[in-house]
């Protein structure tokens, strides 16, 4: 992770002293036995938690994953990789995988870009700006499943909210059929995700807009940049590692999405907006398949796990490193 | 890890000759020493919430020295909360149980006490065809408090309206009168296709009709739904379902919300559902002047299909019941002996929401249609357990998902048996 950046760096063409400087610097970091002891002493406490509550649980999921168990007592009836197999084979996991990408997609394409249109209007000076920043951002402090009974009300299959006020504009067969229509559902799950996350989005973009110095669009504007140009070129640039970390929040979110999908359609009708983590639960909590459920939420770790790694090795390292832009990176 | 957290509780806090005692089994224990009875059930909503809670005092004040703590929980988060405390081997002293294929499993990790010793003085007074989903290998692994079936529950006024005169008797009759029902601007049906559960009962219940019987029992067995009595039974489903019989969105409602199955049916949104014994008191509980619809609600048994094997007089359903955990202190088997007591019983029927698997009780039940249940029930030729309980949980679920996808089009009838005899395979 270090190799390419240090070529810049004043310190590497300082020949001579090299040698000397950090001899020094590491005496003065080296623990003693003493502060070892303190390190280990405040450390334990969070590091046995981490392991009970993290690792272990981890583990243990990927050793039952290959047992075809159905949950009580030991699992005994080893099957190998049987369980990754039969996943992949099954049209329910890959439909899981599908859908999945589609809400990412969506996400990437519809939610975060109108996230970030608001957040820019918000910054404008605005009469009650802070109670707009206020009611759009509002939706996220709620649960997911408040949200979630609050929309099933919305689009209860009669006397919705929805159907009424879809009426108004000659549309109240919709209203109720959204969460009924195997072919709109997902977008119905789609736009109440989109509901409760777009604020937490807006906020993340509105505190990045006002981190940008107010020097750099003036001086823009004074040399003759149109908005459309202050925004293409420096307010987007500038927002940039805002922006790789709320796409990155919004696809893990994605990935192991469940609250909300279990409360307002339990997947159905048809399996049409079921997600990994609610086939999951199907497996392990109705039909008693531990070992199965165990095989997918292995699957569902591993999918976050490298997704997570890959992004911060090629996507935020130059953030994670404390640069602004994503100019002049050598690749 | 064989000793049980009840013994090592009693080991902690005992003197040495406790120690003796407590290494014992449970039965072996102080029968003058404080109990607690840990009691889940899924009666959440009056009338049964309160009638459980007085029978539990009542035993509690006659007893002393005993608690009875009571948790009442909504359906599926019982089931939820059970797998969880079953599968880290601590269930709860006395729970709901419908018995068949989940029982089984439960039975078969040894959570599950063995009662057939224990209940010999009073089994006989309740209804043989009640205690069979509890009886696995030949002994009673639970008692029903409850025992019903499933058939058409029907608005009498909107089948006058449509000129329905006389209850279809027969699978042609019922679509004739779904069709007629339809031309006169009424919704036929109403169903909670959510929920996949009460879209199964039609599927069953056709395969009953068509195969017999025993023909779901059979599959089970052979793990082979493939045959073509249940593909029939498929089909059959399928020239309903062309009929577009069911409220608008269906595939989008719960049965007791209420905007659901059973809500719809009381406000007079539809003609008909295919439901059990409880559905008046679900009915009432959602209608929005909290009567329900009284005098105009009929109950009329599952068509025959013509040609078939089976007759009308074979019944789908099940019952309610209560297992013991194997952790239970001594007293949970005599406090479930009270509870079925013909005097209780007769309380629990009396509210309606019950129908008694005691003998002597069954005459409290005053409601017109849960005598007609009662009756039909009596004289049952063939019986048959809901199949997502009568069945192993994953081949259940696979009935439910695969019912659904026949009914939403996504799958035909013949791919409905092939997806279910491949999960049967796999048990």
């Amino acid at each position: 992770m270090t190799r390419s950046v240090t070529g810049p760096r004043p310190d590497t063409t300082a020949g001579p002293v090299r040698p000397k400087a950090p001899a020094v610097r590491r005496h003065d970091h080296r623990p003693g036995l003493r502060r070892l002891g303190t390190i280990a002493f405040f450390l334990a406490p969070a590091l046995v938690l981490f392991l009970l509550l993290v690792i272990v649980p981890i583990l243990v999921a990927g050793y039952t994953s290959l047992f075809k168990w159905n949950g009580f007592n030991l699992p005994e009836d080893f099957v190998g990789l049987d369980n990754f197999s039969r996943a992949l084979g099954d049209p329910i996991f890959q439909g899981d995988l599908r859908r999945g990408l589609v809400l990412i997609v969506l996400s990437v394409v519809i939610q975060l870009p109108a996230s970030l249109a608001l957040a820019l209007l918000l910054n404008q000076p605005l009469r009650g700006r802070a109670v707009y920043r206020l009611v759009f951002f509002a939706p996220y402090v709620l649960s997911e499943v408040t949200t979630a009974v609050l929309f099933t009300l919305v689009f209860s299959p009669s006397r919705g909210l929805g159907s009424t006020v879809l009426g108004w504009f000659g549309a109240a067969e919709l209203g109720g059929s959204i969460f009924a229509d195997p072919g709109t559902v997902l977008y119905a799950v789609f736009f109440v995700i989109s509901w409760k996350y777009f604020g937490f989005h807006m906020i993340l973009y509105l505190a990045g807009r006002q981190g940008i110095p107010r020097e750099l669009t003036e001086a823009a504007t004074t040399d003759g940049a149109s908005g459309w140009q202050v925004f293409r070129h420096v307010t987007l640039p500038l927002l940039g590692p805002t922006i790789r970390i709320s796409l990155f929040l919004s696809i893990i979110g994605t990935i192991q999405l469940f609250d909300m999908v279990w409360v307002l359609t339990g997947g159905g009708p048809t399996h049409a907006s079921e997600t990994l983590a609610v086939t999951m639960f199907q497996y392990g909590f109705r039909r008693f398949e531990v070992g199965y459920a165990s095989a997918i939420s292995i699957v569902m770790f591993l999918l976050s796990l490298v997704f997570a790694l890959l992004y911060q090795r090629f996507v935020l390292r130059r953030d994670l490193e404390g640069a602004l832009t994503t100019r002049g990176v050598q690749r | 890890m064989r000793l049980s957290r009840r013994s090592l509780m009693g080991l902690a806090g005992a003197s040495a000759g406790a120690i003796l005692l407590g290494a014992c089994s449970d039965d072996a224990a102080d029968p003058d020493g404080a109990q607690t009875i840990n009691w889940w059930h899924i009666q959440n909503t009056e009338p049964m919430l309160s009638v459980w809670a007085a029978m539990a005092r009542e035993y509690e004040a006659a007893r002393g020295n005993l608690t009875v703590e009571i948790q009442p929980l909504e359906n599926e988060a019982f089931k939820t909360k059970l797998t969880t405390a079953t599968q880290a081997g601590s269930p709860p002293d006395l729970f709901q149980s419908w018995g068949g294929g989940v029982l089984r499993q439960q039975v078969e990790a040894g959570l599950v006490k063995d009662l057939t010793a224990d209940v010999q003085p009073w089994i006989g007074n309740l209804l043989p065809v009640s205690v069979e989903p509890f009886t696995i290998d030949g002994k009673i692994y639970g008692i029903p408090f409850d025992v019903g079936m499933v058939g058409f529950w029907y608005n009498k006024d909107l089948f006058t309206r449509a000129g329905v005169t006389a209850v279809p008797a027969t699978w042609t009759e019922f679509l004739a009168a779904v069709s007629r029902i339809k031309a006169a601007g009424i919704t036929p049906i109403a169903l909670a296709g959510k929920e996949k559960w009460p879209a199964h009962f039609y599927w069953s219940y056709l395969a009953m009709r068509i195969g017999g019987p025993t023909a779901l029992q059979q599959a089970g067995t052979d793990a082979n739904f493939d045959t073509p009595d249940l593909v029939a039974a498929g089909t059959r489903l399928k020239e309903l379902v062309d009929l577009a019989p069911f409220q608008k969105d269906f595939l989008g409602a719960d049965y007791s919300s209420p905007d659901g199955q059973a809500a719809t049916m009381v406000n007079g949104g539809a003609a008909m559902e295919l439901m059990g014994q409880w559905a008046p008191s679900v009915q009432a509980s959602l209608a929005v002047d909290k009567k329900g619809l009284g005098d105009k609600l009929g109950f009329f048994p599952f068509p025959a299909v013509d040609g078939g094997k089976g007759t009308v007089s074979d019944v789908f359903g099940g019952g309610n019941g209560f297992a013991v955990g194997r952790d239970a202190p001594s007293s949970t088997v005599d406090f479930l002996r009270t509870l079925l007591e013909a005097g209780n019983q007769r309380k629990s029927a009396a509210t309606g929401a019950v129908l008694p698997t005691v003998r002597d009780a069954v005459d409290a039940v005053a409601d017109p249609n849960g005598k007609a249940v009662a009756a039909s029930l009596a004289a049952a030729t063939g019986f048959q357990l809901y199949l997502d309980q009568a069945y192993p949980p994953a081949l259940g679920q696979q009935v439910n998902d695969s019912v659904a996808e026949l009914i939403a089009g996504s799958k035909t009838p013949g791919q409905v048996v092939k997806d279910i005899t491949t999960v049967a395979k796999n048990q």
